[in-house]
């Protein structure tokens, strides 16, 4: 047992559990943030896909004690600030192309997408969109595309 | 208080009647066997055309699986309330389950329309189990908006007209000159009240029969919206059953047997693992009839759940298909196979087609919060049979039902997967065994090798044809057993499928000779179904669309057969043919905006199909590229192979209500049928299935996903809502596969078309059931 300390959505935490606990138990069971969801627990399915110091990762797969006291962790509920905006223009684009369905991957979906754009830029290609690994078991596959693709333009 | 409204159906209904019936009663139909009519001798004409075509008659075109479900409803329609409240909404408990249907956002739009309100000022929750509704609430059969449409709108229109009279009173107004926008009445002189403002004083004391009548002209029916919990979930604040914190019900697993349905029997290392970091308890579950069962685990986190687990030593007992595979059940499968009838004279063509296990999974698992005292219980769980899970857990529990409250959570998909109560039967189980509340979700690996899958089946086809006319149609369509022991959402339904042949007969015939459908002038038509095993011998349930995607691709591959030896077009020979007029103008819409025809390199075809089932009609075009180049491309750890680069598809849904949903739930459709033809199964080896993670059974991703999607919602074509929520499946997948037929010259007959190949995945082990999570997460952030 030991004190894992890091920012999440802007907030620093501090929390007491074992160095191996995969991060998306913090956050989930520990610190009540359940806008990353379980898909797999195998980095496979990429439902709980959010930032660290931006980047996309899937902290299903991440010991806690990987998580440095200085990093930023953004999880879909801290996405807005990220632009210091309401919603994010990802979230903007989703809402406009009305993507989801039982909205269960979509967190994941959404926290992919622009970590995604910000890697490739505005001029997002088919091929980067083929290269997506999210799940959507509901198959928003298309109205994915057409939302990051819309928002690429806007970011 | 506030003014709160029964709907009583049969002051609504009355005009419309039964659609689709003929008022024959339900009893009646149930196990009725298809059966063709006369023998007619066939036209020897040189170009086919509806006329001269040997007619088809078929049962299920005067009553079918959606008027079963639907007149099961209305003994109980009028137990449909809505609720105006004092700050001018109007909320409804909705007696359904939204598992991303969208059918929330649909009965919203249905009550917004005949109120006069905002879509936005309509809350819509999910309604706990309620046992007086019997059989209206359940959500299945892609039945809710055919069943639910008109009670919510009677009910709705009801409270309308209270606020109205309500409102005349208080401006002095007759009723006549009053009108209404927004939730706002407005009388002569621009004098206005509000619906909050009237909510109190146009409640009524004493329930009373009331009479209404229905808006004709639509504001909001029919007009695309999107769904009313969009910014819930790109916020992340929309809550599923894991997301909800109910005190103390800490994280729970369960370590499951090597092989389906196996049994632990006893733990070597109970202390060991009891005494490991965060587990706060392990129990022995048994295995039942209602409880998967295995070792519980309970701690602080998932994770810690997923360690103890693994660490566990455990004695296991045998499964119920111990050293099966799947070339064992194909053998039961042709066994038990219904002989053919004597063909006609003419040219026969025959085919037999295999469809291996596949998973039923949503992307969110088996799961449910359970809080078990000895004197109730309180459950959380996405439920499409909440009743029944109700009735049925009081018996498991040894409590009374009225001791049982069941909270329908907001489901992340469901498939089929939900109309049973697996995960929240098993919390209760543990949470009784523990003493304490419990949060028990299921691992991926335990979904897909111990949950409810689509049965394996085949389906063997003969179609007879002479000159320019088909003269005969048999289809005999052979499944291992499908479980429909969650009868129609009560407990007495329910347990008729456990009795001796109840389910088969019962259940699987019914629903069968209810959907199957052969929508062409074939003159005599059979299409007969038979089951092997009992329905717990799998953990089978009925995915989405039930037997119709099989049924249908089969049907369509061989109409494709059909056209082929008689020289004809697969898309005239269709238009031809067909003996609906919804069908054929579905059918022409895909053709023309899909391009039908076109010139297209060689490996590359287009492949096209029609279906029809829920009152709706479908047809889809899809266009696969099966080139060399296409096939062998390379992602990590995934499936490519043949890609489907366009996608079109027609949907005729009776009265869409929100053309954004059904075209939501066709894209969804159609991603399904491109994963059953293309890439998603189950192998059964020695009696447990190899596929633990979702990239071992491969599901449709974004590098199978058409670059190019159209969906066509066709202008209503009636009065009443159609289902959608399955529709799209059917004709989807059978466009894929006589695309691929097409393409490739040779006639796939084996489904998904992967599944012979050699693994594309080293399985993972069975012992301990579930893969520990990676920790190299850092190094793939980008």
């Amino acid at each position: 047992m030991a004190t894992h300390t890091f920012i999440v959505n802007g907030q620093r935490v501090n929390v007491d559990c074992e160095d191996s606990i995969r991060l998306l138990w913090v956050l989930r069971d520990l610190l009540g943030i359940h806008g990353p969801k379980y898909g797999c627990g195998l980095d496979v399915c990429k439902a709980c896909t959010c930032h660290i110091n931006g980047k996309a990762f899937n902290p299903c797969s991440v010991p806690v004690s990987d998580i440095q006291p200085g990093d930023r962790i953004t999880t879909i509920e801290g996405l807005p600030d990220t632009v210091g905006q309401a919603l994010h223009p990802m979230q903007e684009a989703w809402l406009e192309f009305d993507v989801a369905q039982c909205g269960y991957c979509q967190p994941g979906q959404i926290m992919a997408a622009v970590a995604l754009v910000k890697e490739k830029g505005s001029n997002i290609t088919e091929a980067d969109l083929d290269g997506i690994r999210n799940i959507c078991r509901c198959g928003t596959y298309p109205r994915i595309r057409e939302a990051i693709t819309s928002a690429a333009a806007r970011m | 208080m506030s003014v709160t409204t029964l709907a009583g159906e049969s002051q609504a209904d009355g005009a419309r009647g039964r659609s689709g019936s003929s008022g024959v009663s339900r009893r009646r139909f149930i196990g009725y066997l298809v059966a063709g009519p006369t023998v007619i001798a066939g036209a020897q004409l040189w170009t086919p055309s509806a006329r001269a075509a040997v007619p088809t008659h078929q049962p299920v075109d005067r009553y079918d699986l959606t008027d079963l479900l639907t007149d099961a409803t209305k003994p109980t329609a009028h137990l449909i309330t809505v609720v105006v409240n004092p700050d001018g909404t109007v909320s409804f408990a909705l007696p359904r389950a939204e598992v991303g249907q969208g059918i929330t956002t649909a009965v919203a739009m249905a009550i917004a329309d005949e109120m006069d309100i905002a879509l936005g000022k309509v809350n819509i929750t999910l309604a706990d189990a309620r046992p007086e509704l019997v059989w209206n609430q359940l959500t299945g059969g892609s039945n809710s908006m055919h069943s639910i449409y008109t009670p919510v709108r009677v009910a709705a229109a009801i409270a309308r007209g209270q606020l109205l009279a309500a409102a005349a009173r208080t401006l002095g107004t007759p009723r006549a000159k009053l009108s209404v926008r927004d939730g706002v009445i407005r009388g002569p002189g621009g004098r206005t009240i509000t619906y909050g403002a009237l909510a109190r004083q146009a409640a009524v004391t004493k329930t009373r029969r009331v009479g209404t009548v229905l808006k004709a002209k639509h504001t909001v029916v029919g007009t695309p919206q999107r769904r009313i919990d969009a910014v819930d979930i790109v916020t992340g604040r929309k809550r599923f059953a894991m997301d909800i914190e109910v005190p103390g019900a800490l994280p729970t697993m369960v370590c499951r047997p090597p092989t389906i349905n196996g049994k632990a029997l006893a733990v070597r290392n109970l202390a060991q693992v009891k005494a490991m970091p965060g587990i706060t308890d392990v129990a022995v579950i048994p295995h039942t009839a209602f409880v998967a069962g295995g070792v519980a685990v309970r701690g602080k986190t998932f994770g810690q759940c997923i360690d103890a687990i693994r660490a566990l030593d455990v004695n296991w007992g045998p499964g119920s298909v111990d050293g099966k595979s799947d070339a064992d059940v194909l053998k039961d499968l042709r066994a038990g196979e219904l002989p053919l009838t004597p063909a006609l004279p003419g040219k026969a063509i025959e085919h037999a087609f295999t469809f291996y296990f596949r998973p039923g999974d949503p992307l969110e698992t088996n799961c449910a919060i359970a809080d078990v005292k000895s004197g109730g219980a309180e459950i959380w769980s996405a439920l499409k049979s909440p009743i029944y899970a109700q009735e049925q857990l009081a018996q498991n529990l040894g409590l009374s039902p009225t001791q049982v409250t069941v909270h329908v959570t907001q489901g992340g998909g469901s498939f089929g997967r939900h109309l049973f109560a697996d995960g929240a039967f098993e919390a209760a189980a543990i949470s009784q065994k523990l003493g304490k509340p419990v949060k028990l979700m299921w691992h991926r690996s335990d979904n897909f090798r111990q949950g409810r899958v689509h049965p394996m089946c085949t389906s063997r086809i003969r179609v007879v044809h002479s000159g320019a006319n088909v003269l005969s149609f048999d289809q005999r369509h052979t499944s291992v057993a499908t479980d429909f022991t969650h009868g129609l959402g009560e407990i007495l339904s329910a347990t008729f499928g456990t009795l001796p042949e109840g389910d088969f007969l019962g259940y699987s015939q019914s629903v069968f000779t209810l959907t199957a459908n052969v929508p062409y002038n074939f003159g005599p038509v059979t299409q007969l179904l038979n089951e092997v095993y009992s329905y717990d011998t799998f953990n089978t349930s009925s995915v989405r669309n039930i037997y119709s995607p099989e049924v249908t691709t089969a049907t369509e591959l061989m109409v494709d057969q059909a056209a082929r030896a008689m020289g004809q077009d697969p898309y005239r020979f269709r238009r031809a043919f067909l003996r609906d007029a919804r069908l054929k103008a579905v059918l022409n819409a895909v053709a023309k905006a899909g391009h039908w025809g076109r010139p297209m390199p060689a490996g590359t075809a287009q492949g096209i199909a029609v279906h029809s089932e829920y009152k709706s009609r479908g047809a889809c075009l899809m266009e696969i590229d099966c080139r060399r180049a296409t096939v062998d491309r390379q992602v990590e750890n995934g499936y490519t192979g043949p890609r489907v680069t366009k996608a079109v598809f027609a949907v005729d849904a009776g009265l869409p209500i929100n053309p954004l949903g059904l075209k939501a739930q066709m894209m969804g459709g159609m991603m399904d049928g491109i994963a059953q033809v293309l890439s998603y199964s189950l192998h059964l080896k020695d009696g447990h299935f190899l596929e633990a993670s979702w990239d071992n059974a491969y599901y449709t991703r974004q590098w199978n996903t058409p670059p190019e999607v159209k969906v066509i919602v066709m202008p209503a074509t009636g009065k009443h809502p159609g289902g959608a929520g399955e529709l799209g499946v059917a004709p989807s997948m059978a466009a894929v596969a006589c695309a691929y037929a097409r393409a490739t010259g040779q006639l796939p007959t084996n489904f998904p078309i992967n599944h012979s190949l050699p693994l594309g995945f080293t399985p993972y082990p069975t012992v301990p059931p579930i893969p520990q999570s990676p920790t190299n997460g850092l190094s793939e952030a980008f």
